[in-house]
């Protein structure tokens, strides 16, 4: 099967490209990039006035498989995805049981093969169960294909902990995601500490929780000369810190959320259960440090957190709702709307945040670039459709999203997986 | 008579117009908990239910009570006679209530919020009667109500609130319905109980009690809140009522003829010595005794506001 896709403005910051061209595509791979391709196709897709880009990669994903199939599955989050206009998704360990082993990856991976819409890449634990007591067995899940390592929903728990597995990540040249929290300064918590915090009567998550944690790994990341990516990051103080080590040439980057970079916790002032989320929504002086990080380019990566979770768990007290936003099928219309539309970043900038660096730091050689002999995983995008969010229509199996009813320009309209469509409107 | 709310969910959401109707009209019913027939039938057949997923003595008893004098029928329930023992989580629990057709709920839960979230989806009247560490409203009310009988004007008033202001809903109404009608609030405690935010709320902070007690008018104890804390807030017991329990040397810095408030329960010799808590400036017990005719106020308001010519 082959595929033309004809007069797209192709946008790749891999390789510079910003022009209108054709794209031929063949047996899954980019086989000719031209202004005019006269070859004949199977099927050829009209890409006038629509962006093409590199596919996106979401490298922060909660699939809920296995265990927990009620939220959300290998099949139903990875349509999620494609429909939210992502080809690739990394997904995190804290299933039920735990991916800390290689039987356990090489289940995703075989799923995903089976039933996924589009490329899943597991992320394992880096310790067993998450329990920050012992190193999971790094080499053979790199070898059963984990592409990084994160306690992610914890910090790896102990600092000695965190030194080990960034000594042990270099014999493979993978990667360590940090979830940045200090649990004995956020235990019970349940929302940002600050002015609302204290308004709700709800107990408070404080800022520097995170800060501490960025700061201890980052100084271990230095030591050990080892590579360091900071999940979700979403409090100014944090952005300091990385901000002084950058500047050393340290192998770290940083990715942030579209929650974080749009809502404030003034958002819980309704009790709002889809508001709850860890790390919490922050003031706006966090967000407007995020926002400013991003634009100096400060953030590598930006990605979703997707974190589903069933109707009835959320229907309940602030205090007793899990934390999470399911954020796949509106992450790209929310950073399209609030970031490329408002002169915060350029398009190119926005693709090279949510394609190309995702890429390069999970060592995903044929992806995110759009080039002959690269895997032919596209996004195209739509940036002047108005869409209204309607969670009604989300392919997840949870509807745990705050934006429902909002008003949105720019949208994913298509998603091809190794030249196939894994998502068409 | 103004009031738009259709719940009674927290101080923070009322403008002062309606804190003055609720008090005024508390003021009315007061006079029906001394006759001798305590009881007139202005909400006769109106249902309500207490519902209690926290221990209560005064709360409880004062909204039974209130709505018995006001001969509507009110039942009691409390968590561990509910089905949430039985897993049943809050929403069920409330939609099986109001399937009674109920005409209010009065609520009482250690979920900040709880109340709020309950009135997304309920019809009846939703009263909270104290939500985790947010608001219990008539308690505000009913210290207000006490207030006025005792001081004259708000505006001219000094009160000082002391003690475990961060778990405390007590505090946080009484800030919001105190600054709402004018006084001048000092908020005292140890600063790891006091966080600087609090003065976005329109209160001073003290952490020297010594201090923040001189020239007080109205000085409010609170209870230390022992279950809703993690340890470490300060050293011990011992500690704490050294620098924050209202002794009579403490009183004495106040101005002449201070009210002393607690909304109890009182761990005697903890916030407050004994004999502080027992003096005659003392309105603890008047405190409980106003609790009836606010909270006959807010059942009238909400449930029966169209009749208020039946009252007599």
């Amino acid at each position: 099967m082959n595929l033309l896709i004809k007069n797209g403005r192709v946008v790749d910051p891999a390789t510079g490209t910003d022009d209108t061209l054709d794209i031929l595509i063949d047996k899954g791979k980019i086989a000719v990039i031209k202004p005019k391709i006269e070859a004949k196709a199977q099927k050829v897709i009209d890409a006038s006035r629509l962006v093409v880009a590199p596919g996106f990669i979401d490298m922060h994903t909660h699939l809920r498989q296995p265990g927990q199939e009620y939220k959300e599955t290998i099949q139903s989050g990875s349509q999620a995805a494609a429909r939210g206009g992502f080809t690739s998704i990394a997904c995190m360990p804290n299933t039920v049981p735990v991916n800390d082993n290689r039987g356990l990856t090489e289940f995703i991976i075989s799923e995903a093969r089976k039933k996924a819409a589009v490329n899943v890449f597991p992320i394992a634990a880096v310790s067993k169960n998450e329990e920050g007591q012992e190193l999971t067995e790094m080499a053979d899940l790199v070898e059963a294909g984990a592409v990084a390592f994160s306690d992610d929903g914890y910090p790896v728990k102990t600092s000695y902990l965190m030194r080990r597995a960034l000594e042990y990540s270099k014999l493979l040249n993978t990667l360590i995601i940090d979830h940045c929290e200090d649990r004995s300064l956020t235990y019970k918590g349940v929302m940002n500490e600050g002015y609302y915090s204290y308004l709700l009567g709800l107990k408070g998550m404080p800022a520097v929780a995170e800060e501490i944690i960025v700061a201890r790994d980052l100084i271990l990341a230095e030591k050990a000369e080892a590579r360091l990516h900071l999940a979700h990051l979403s409090v100014k103080g944090a952005l300091e810190l990385l901000r002084q080590v950058k500047r050393k040439k340290v192998q770290v980057t940083a990715e942030v959320t579209p929650h974080h970079l749009i809502l404030t916790d003034e958002s819980c002032k309704t009790y709002d259960t889809n508001c709850k989320v860890n790390p919490p929504l922050r003031s706006q002086e966090d967000v407007e440090a995020l926002l400013q990080a991003v634009k100096e380019g400060l953030i590598d990566v930006l990605a979703t957190d997707h974190a589903p979770h069933a109707e009835d768990e959320k229907n309940v007290e602030f205090d007793r709702a899990p934390f999470g936003i399911n954020g796949l099928e509106t992450a790209v219309s929310l950073l399209l709307d609030r970031l490329v539309h408002k002169n915060i970043i350029s398009l190119e900038r926005f693709i090279q945040m949510i394609a190309t660096n995702p890429a390069i730091i999970l060592g995903l050689k044929n992806k995110g670039k759009i080039a002959v002999g690269a895997d032919a995983d596209l996004t195209l995008l739509n940036l002047r459709k108005d869409v209204v969010v309607d969670v009604s229509q989300f392919k997840s199996k949870s509807r745990n999203n705050p934006f429902n009813g909002w008003k949105l320009k720019g949208a994913a309209v298509m998603t091809i997986v190794g030249g196939k469509i894994a998502y068409q409107e | 008579m103004t009031f738009t709310h259709k719940h009674l969910l927290g101080i923070e959401e009322l403008s002062l117009a309606e804190i003055s109707t609720i008090l005024d009209t508390a003021e009315s019913l007061a006079e029906i908990s001394t006759r001798e027939i305590k009881k007139v039938p202005t909400l006769r057949g109106k249902t309500i239910i207490n519902l209690f997923f926290e221990p209560s003595t005064r709360t409880r008893s004062s909204f039974e009570l209130a709505a018995k004098r006001l001969s509507a029928d009110i039942i009691n329930l409390n968590r561990d006679s509910s089905a949430v023992v039985k897993g049943e989580n809050l929403k069920d629990t409330i939609l099986n209530l109001e399937a009674m057709n109920p005409d209010a709920l009065v609520i009482r839960h250690e979920a900040a919020g709880a109340p709020y979230f309950i009135s997304t989806f309920c019809h009846s009247h939703i009263i909270n009667a104290g939500d985790g560490a947010h608001e219990h409203p008539t308690q505000a009310l009913l210290d207000a109500f006490t207030i006025r009988q005792e001081k004259q004007d708000f505006a001219e008033l000094k009160v000082v609130i002391v003690g475990d202001i961060l778990h405390s809903r007590v505090a946080r109404s009484n800030i919001f319905c105190l600054s709402k009608l004018g006084a001048k609030i000092v908020a005292c405690g140890p600063p790891s109980l006091l966080p600087p935010e609090f003065e976005k709320f329109g209160v001073e902070l003290d952490y020297n009690f010594d201090r923040a007690v001189e020239e007080a008018d109205v000085i409010m104890m609170l209870r230390l809140q022992l279950e809703r804390q993690q340890k470490n807030f300060f050293p011990s017991i011992r500690e704490y009522r050294n620098l924050y329990s209202l002794t009579r040397k403490r009183y004495r810095k106040a101005k002449r003829k201070a009210i002393i408030m607690h909304p109890g329960p009182i761990n005697r010799t903890v916030e407050i010595s004994a004999e502080m808590a027992d003096s005659a400036r003392s309105v603890i017990l008047k405190q409980v005794e106003n609790g009836i005719a606010v909270r006959m106020a807010i059942l009238y308001i909400l449930l029966g506001g169209k009749e208020r010519e039946s009252l007599d």
